[in-house]
């Protein structure tokens, strides 16, 4: 099965903000970009995006056929997605253990599995 | 059955009818050509192949087909101890954490209990019809989702465990209150998990746990009102049943049980004692709270001590609790402070206690409790 792991940073720091970042130990820092890199490497995983922070997202509707534009992501800031990945796993439980390893999963974010629809 | 073509299908549904038509085939054939030697393995091995039929016709359903790689299904039974895995791994199925805690108590109840839908609706007290969509939706998630249909791996077994042995708790509990077929239930489910779990000391605490308490169930009540443990009938209770409890226990201290539910059961039992150890239950509860964080075992160990001998020194533990929600808290706090002979501190809590209190028995009892207080 295919699982989409999509990753919210929630209140964990990320380069964006360079005072929370900052904050991280050089040794933290160095292992939240290891860990990352080491998912991507893990076998079943297809390396997805990183979204830039949810402040420079717009988010588009169409009312009565005229577009409306509004600043920010769809959902509030917190909840909003920082990126992804793609896990090919035999189970739930795989992509649960996949998903533990995501750094901003212990730091203040979190990552939800979604099945992939499969034809 | 069900639970065997479960775990052999992956499909509740696919299970459900498969198991259906090999009943309708046995009404058939079995008093025409006479019951099989083993009938459980022959209905299995019928539903499967009728579910396998089934498959074969039904291949635009893609999600379905993987069904097919499985090897050819003989005529051959299947041996019990294959049943009995596969149950396992249902169980574990049904309580998999990223279902609502809801959902596993139903699924549980439904494809291990045998339970009804409209029967499991009646007990939680929810309309037939949203029970039947709980059940709908978790079946699908499973599906879906990819839950494995298996007893996970070691390093997540004890977590996985725990998730069980708190759903089989939580339908003990539901029936404790005083719908008891949820009891009888639960304690099925426990002895089911502990014939196939027989080296978890945390499976054979939980089952002692269960019965020791449900062998007082008769003695709990009387007009209607609760009967506190000290003033129950002893002729009612269930020697059998704690006798079991007590084997259950020491069961599990001998394979070195020292979990929650191991602790719950070494209170339980000193609880049927006469007199009651209060200083060895006052070290049990602190080695729950410390090892759950509850404060409900702190509040039971404030219980403890003040039996023990020193009641201020229970209601100052009582009273740093955070459970002002909780209307034991305020009961406890009523009963102690009525025996340091602080009446209206006593009836100040005993009122705050009835505020909370949802169960009738209890409230009658605390009713009484109230109105006896002097001065």
């Amino acid at each position: 099965m295919k699982y989409m792991l999509l990753i919210h940073q929630g209140s964990a720091p990320t380069p964006y903000d360079q005072d929370a970042w900052g904050r991280l130990s050089e040794d933290e820092q160095q292992a939240v970009y290891a860990d990352y890199q080491a998912l991507n490497e893990t076998p079943g995983v297809s390396p997805g995006l990183q979204l830039q922070p949810p402040e420079t997202a717009t988010t588009v509707r169409v009312e009565n056929g005229s577009t409306l534009t509004t600043d920010g992501p769809f959902v509030a800031i917190k909840e909003a997605l920082g990126g992804y990945f793609v896990f090919d796993a035999d189970d739930l439980d795989a992509a649960i253990e996949v998903a533990s390893r995501v750094p901003a999963a212990r730091m203040g974010g979190a990552v939800e599995v979604r099945p992939v629809v499969e034809y | 059955m069900l639970a065997s073509l479960i775990g052999f299908l992956g499909d509740f549904d696919l299970a459900e009818e498969a198991a259906q038509e090999a009943f309708v085939v046995a009404a058939e054939r079995w008093p025409r050509d006479g019951a099989p030697a083993n009938p459980g393995a022959w209905l299995v091995t019928t539903a499967r192949n009728r579910a396998i039929d089934r498959i074969r016709r039904d291949r635009t359903l893609a999600a379905k087909t993987r069904l097919l790689e499985l090897p050819e299904t003989t005529e051959e039974p299947v041996d019990e101890t294959t049943i009995a895995d596969e149950r396992l791994e249902l169980l574990f199925t049904c309580c998999h954490p990223s279902l609502q805690l809801e959902a596993q108590v139903a699924l549980t109840l439904r494809t291990l209990g045998g339970l009804k839908t409209e029967e499991i609706a009646r007990a939680f007290l929810v309309p037939d019809e949203t029970m039947a969509k709980r059940l709908l939706r978790a079946k699908r998630k499973i599906k879906a989702a990819g839950i494995p249909f298996r007893v996970p791996p070691d390093h997540l077994l004890p977590e996985r465990l725990a998730a069980v042995l708190a759903v089989v708790y939580l339908i003990f509990n539901e029936g404790y209150g005083g719908r008891i077929d949820l009891a009888a239930e639960a304690i099925r489910l426990g002895r089911a998990l502990a014939e196939l779990m027989p080296d978890e000391p945390e499976v054979h605490g939980l089952l002692a746990l269960m019965l020791m308490n449900d062998a007082r169930r008769d003695a709990r009540f009387a007009d209607g009102s609760v009967v506190l443990l000290a003033d129950q009938d002893r002729s009612l209770w269930n020697t059998e049943q704690i006798a079991a409890g007590r084997a259950g226990l020491e069961r599990a201290l001998a394979l070195g049980g020292r979990g929650p539910y191991v602790l719950q059961a070494a209170i339980a039992s000193l609880h049927l004692e006469e007199p009651q150890d209060w200083q060895e239950l006052t070290a049990l509860y602190s080695e729950l709270a410390r090892l759950t964080g509850s404060p409900v075992a702190d509040l039971n160990r404030a219980v403890a001590i003040a039996e023990a001998g020193d009641i201020e020194a229970g209601l100052a533990l009582a009273e740093r609790l955070e459970l002002e929600r909780y209307h034991y808290l305020h009961a406890t706090r009523a009963e102690l402070l009525r025996r340091l002979d602080r009446a209206d501190d006593a009836r100040a809590a005993y009122d705050r206690a009835l505020e909370l209190v949802h169960s009738d028995a209890e409230r009658l009892f605390l009713e009484r409790r109230r109105a006896e207080l002097q001065g």
